[in-house]
């Protein structure tokens, strides 16, 4: 078995003048390392200065995604073993800002979610001291969706996403859509109007991949194709039926 | 981004063959708008566009864009399950039944065609 394997690493420092370059790191290969412990390894034992974002290990806190190899992966739960002989190349996260080395800047993604109001919305004042009552079958309706743990994957699999400046993406649609399916939320017609909007799901072209990349299967494609067949649906409803209402 | 993004991974090639098939799927109506525009014409214009259609150049054509249909049609079929979501009860439709549906639709449909043209 290899003794070493090589990450050719992306290093970008905003106040050096050279510019982004990719940098050769050897690593111990070990059968039970995902590349996160290599990155570790790195920043613990050969160079400091390297900068990434972790926090968990273990798939839940969404903060350790990157590109490996040209994919979209959450590097704690990719081992080097699936990726030998190398050398292995991890890059920051496509169509994001880049802050420094494998740090990107996801203010875009924060400012859409403040946008489609990811949160329960009630018509009448909150009355703290009413219970919301939901059913199990009520919870399945959106729990998919609520999984999402924000890691980024989704963009940087979309093409749409980074040839559409503007474009709110996949996990903000999902995560309206979670709000949206839940049985204590009122506002749908809220985030309908947003959706349908510039930059709303009509921006879509359902090339499917923020799916196949997705850790927590919460299928942000599919949301999306839901979401416009009910903004078709209510399209239809208000401008050919008198009596219609959204 | 490159004008060529959709060449570096799979997925993205079966996506831009499955948006560019639609041609295929405009090229046969026109040629249904022209055979129907025939027919109005008369048996000789008939006659004349049949023979044309025989040619070896529409005839590679309309099997090229026969081709692309039928990958149009079968991609996007075995999407609708993912727009489509139909519970029973308590019990979501699996998408394999739904994405059947439309097939069982097409068969039907291209059944009732053939019915009514022999």
């Amino acid at each position: 078995m290899q003794q070493q394997i090589t990450l050719e690493i992306f290093r970008y420092n905003p106040d050096d003048k050279e510019g982004p370059a990719y940098k050769k790191y050897e690593v111990p290969f070990r059968k039970d390392w995902v590349i996160l412990d290599a990155l570790n390894h790195i920043k613990d034992r050969i160079d400091g200065t390297l900068s990434f974002r972790w926090s968990c290990r273990m798939g839940i806190c969404g903060s350790c995604g990157m590109k490996v190899n040209g994919n979209p992966v959450l590097t704690c739960a990719s081992f080097l073993e699936k990726l030998a002989p190398g050398p292995i190349r991890i890059e920051p996260l496509e169509y994001f800002p880049v802050i420094r080395d494998l740090v990107i800047n996801m203010d875009d993604f924060m400012d859409n979610l403040k946008k489609v109001r990811s949160w329960i919305i009630h018509e009448k004042d909150d009355n703290l001291d009413e219970e919301y009552l939901q059913t199990p079958d009520q919870l399945s309706d959106y729990k998919q969706y609520s999984m999402c743990i924000n890691c980024m994957l989704c963009y940087s699999a979309c093409p749409v996403y980074g040839l559409e400046p503007g474009f709110m993406g996949p996990a903000v649609i999902a995560l309206a859509q979670r709000y949206n399916m839940d049985s204590r939320d009122d506002g749908n017609k809220l985030r309908m109007d947003i959706m349908n909007a510039e930059g709303g799901i009509w921006h879509c072209t359902f090339v499917g991949d923020c799916s196949a990349v997705c850790p927590k299967n919460v299928d942000p494609a599919g949301a999306i194709q839901r979401y416009k067949l009910e903004g078709a649906r209510a399209w239809w409803t208000r401008w050919l039926l008198p009596w219609g209402k959204e | 981004m490159t004008i060529f993004w959709w060449t570096r991974k799979k997925s993205y090639l079966r996506f831009i063959l499955r948006e560019l098939t639609s041609l295929a799927v405009a090229f046969f109506t026109i040629e249904m708008i022209f055979l129907f525009w025939s027919l109005k014409e008369g048996p000789d214009v008939y006659h004349e566009f049949m023979e044309f259609l025989r040619s070896p150049v529409l005839v590679f054509l309309n099997l090229s864009a026969m081709a692309g249909l039928l990958f149009h049609s079968i991609t996007w079929f075995n999407l609708s399950a993912k727009a489509i979501v139909v519970k029973i009860g308590k019990a979501r439709i699996p998408g394999k039944l739904v994405a059947s549906v439309n097939y069982i639709a097409w068969i039907i449909i291209s059944a009732v065609i053939v019915w009514i043209l022999y």
